[in-house]
């Protein structure tokens, strides 16, 4: 067991809380470094993936776990950032611009469809961004002389005066350096006022309002946020898919962005990344375990389906924390070892907890 | 003539939507938790009619009574063993928790050896038949649409005006705590109100199977009874019919007055609006919490 002698308020919020996290996070970034030469060309593509989710991912949970506003549509801001950067870069912009108008762009559309959340609450919000997903998705299919409608697109490499990114390992460094840096901004931002008004939001709207927070102003900024970062992981997907197509935008690919932050943790910035790996390992896991099922089973297309129905409704159940709440209890399972208890993680069961009224 | 024929065979995709919006309702209204595996129960409900009439042999109304009974039957079983052990997670988690169950369901048919990948029609004894009127030609399979709609809205109108069942259930969706000490049990009661879900989505099923096909993706239809029930505001039984057929109607006119593409999302168009102009639709109350 740590114990942490606090003798400066700053310590609060420092993001990083002492020497073993320092040492544990160098780790981390050292290997991630020297993944490209530690890792076979199929590993690093899978890496790359779980960096561009997590990009997404980002987004979803500061709006999901960090400001308590649902988003069933998130892959709609995915779309209009693919689709930005992949018109740009084809035109010939340079990369990081391109990066820059894609964050942009689905940031104002995250603004307008803030705008009308700043009415409607909890399910509604759920059934507008719904309806927006469709929207977008039908759009990119019928707006054919700029998107290709659904005969999709091909995306050029990111490139820069004349520097192509077009091997694995540079591309593997832009994704990485854009996670980071989201990764820092994102922590940042929840140690400021604007994330400490975000998590007010999320716990109660009316105390958050009663204590000066202006609702619509921070949940728009939530959601321009969420959309931006959003934008920027699509606008890597574009890049790393190399085709573009809106079924790539739909609800499925939504459900499994909502997947990845609920089974990685609603509320933490861990989580993310935890369900990322998930997301992209799932699927390997479900192609190695068919040839261990009878035909029927392992061959029938709904396999996936109910894997990730099964893992869903169990990390509900049982998990509500989900894979970083795991990891919290077994961490703390071994620091205090022998004296935990079963019941420390508990939540208070509420049944009263009504949003009809909120 | 054109636009009347339009008009009927929108209400008739319309009392479909409300159907499946009724089931939303009823299960928002007693538990307070939306669902999102209302379609594949619908989904459902419809390959077990499929199933006893073609594959066992049951006569029409037979595998009808027992299709829904089943689907009654499942529905109690699911919320007890899925949803009574997680009431009172924050309603997202409950949300999630319905995909799940939505995935699973439509991922099990599939599984199914024969039947499971394949799209059926539903033998039903109205197939192909039409009633001329005028100049207008209507579809016996819509008809019995809209006409068993109409019934099953009488019987569930009856149900809560007059049965003691009905009202302990309205009592117990304005307010469970209050309801518990008179003495109602509002667990069972919930455990109930979800088998009702259920049997209407069977209901919802066993009507639509007959205008399209019976297949593992047809509950993703469930997805335009959404904009159904919000248009008639969630919290309302009659709200969800009207909802339903006013989206129903959009959606078939569009799709004939409008350029390609605008039927598929015409109704999200539309809930998009009420959201903005009405947001607690077109029946729904405005409540307020109080500090």
């Amino acid at each position: 067991m740590r114990f942490i002698f606090k003798t400066d308020y700053d310590q609060d919020i420092r993001i990083v809380k002492h020497g073993g996290q320092a040492f544990w996070y160098g780790l981390l970034g050292l290997f991630l470094l020297a993944a490209p030469w530690l890792l076979s060309e199929y590993m690093l593509a899978q890496l790359v993936f779980v960096l561009i989710y997590a990009t997404v991912g980002l987004g979803l949970m500061l709006l999901a776990g960090f400001t308590g506003q649902f988003s069933i549509g998130h892959a709609a801001f995915l779309g209009v950032g693919a689709y930005t950067q992949a018109v740009l870069t084809n035109a010939g912009w340079p990369f990081p611009l391109a990066l820059a108008c894609s964050a942009g762009l689905s940031a104002i559309v995250g603004i307008v469809i803030g705008v009308p959340a700043l009415r409607v609450k909890g399910i509604y919000l759920g059934i507008a961004t719904l309806a927006f997903g469709f929207i977008v998705e039908e759009g990119l299919a019928r707006w054919e002389s700029v998107t290709g409608g659904n005969a999709g697109m091909h995306v050029k490499s990111p490139a820069m005066f004349g520097w192509v990114l077009d091997s694995n390992t540079e591309f593997y460094f832009l994704c990485l350096v854009v996670v980071v840096l989201s990764t820092l901004a994102i922590l940042n931002l929840l140690r400021s006022p604007t994330g400490r008004a975000f998590v007010a939001i999320r716990d109660s709207e009316i105390s958050a309002q009663s204590m000066g927070i202006h609702l619509a102003r921070y949940k728009t900024t939530s959601f321009a946020l969420s959309a931006a970062l959003a934008g920027l992981g699509g606008a890597l997907y574009a890049h790393k898919i190399k085709f573009l197509s809106p079924e790539q935008f739909s609800i499925i690919q939504s459900i499994d962005l909502l997947l990845m932050v609920v089974v990685g943790g609603l509320g933490s910035v861990h989580g993310v990344f935890l369900g990322a790996i998930f997301l992209i390992t799932m699927p390997q896991l479900i192609a190695m375990g068919k040839d261990y099922l009878p035909d029927s089973v392992g061959q029938s297309p709904g396999l996936q389906a109910v894997v990730y129905g099964v893992v869903l409704v169990a990390f509900v159940m049982f998990e509500p924390h989900g894979l970083y709440g795991r990891w919290l209890k077994m961490r703390t399972y071994l620091q205090m070892f022998p004296f935990y208890r079963a019941g420390m993680f508990r939540r208070q069961k509420s049944f009263q907890k009504s949003d009809r009224l909120k | 003539m054109q636009f009347l024929q339009l008009i009927i065979s929108g209400s008739a995709q319309g009392c479909i939507y409300g159907l499946i919006a009724l089931g939303f309702v009823l299960i928002y209204k007693a538990t307070e938790t939306v669902t999102f595996a209302q379609g594949d129960l619908m989904m459902l409900g419809a390959f077990a009619g499929f199933v006893l009439m073609t594959l066992l042999g049951f006569p029409f109304w037979l595998s009808v009574l027992c299709s829904i009974a089943a689907m009654a039957v499942f529905g109690v079983l699911a919320e007890r063993v899925v949803i009574r052990p997680v009431l009172g997670q924050p309603a997202f988690s409950i949300v999630m928790l319905t995909i799940g169950m939505a995935y699973i369901v439509r991922g099990l048919i599939t599984m199914v050896p024969v039947i499971g990948t394949e799209t059926h029609t539903l033998p039903v004894p109205y197939k192909d038949m039409t009633l001329r009127v005028g100049e207008l030609v209507l579809a016996y399979e819509q008809l019995v649409v809209i006409g068993a709609t109409a019934l099953l809205c009488l019987g569930l109108y009856a149900l809560f005006r007059y049965s003691k069942i009905g009202i302990a259930m309205q009592a117990s969706s304005q307010n469970q705590i209050a309801a518990y000490y008179m003495g109602i049990p509002v667990q069972r009661l919930n455990g109930l109100v979800w088998g009702l879900a259920a049997a209407v989505a069977a209901i919802a099923g066993l009507l639509l199977a007959p205008i399209t096909f019976v297949h593992a993706n047809m509950g993703y239809i469930g997805l335009k009874a959404f904009p159904a029930a919000v248009v008639g505001g969630f919290g309302s039984l009659p709200g969800a019919i009207v909802g339903g057929l006013i989206i129903g109607i959009v959606e078939s006119l569009s799709g004939f007055y409008l350029p390609e593409g605008f039927k598929d999302i015409a109704p999200y168009i539309v809930v998009l609006l009420m959201l903005m102009i009405k947001p607690n639709g077109l029946f729904g109350e405005k409540l307020r919490k109080k500090v």
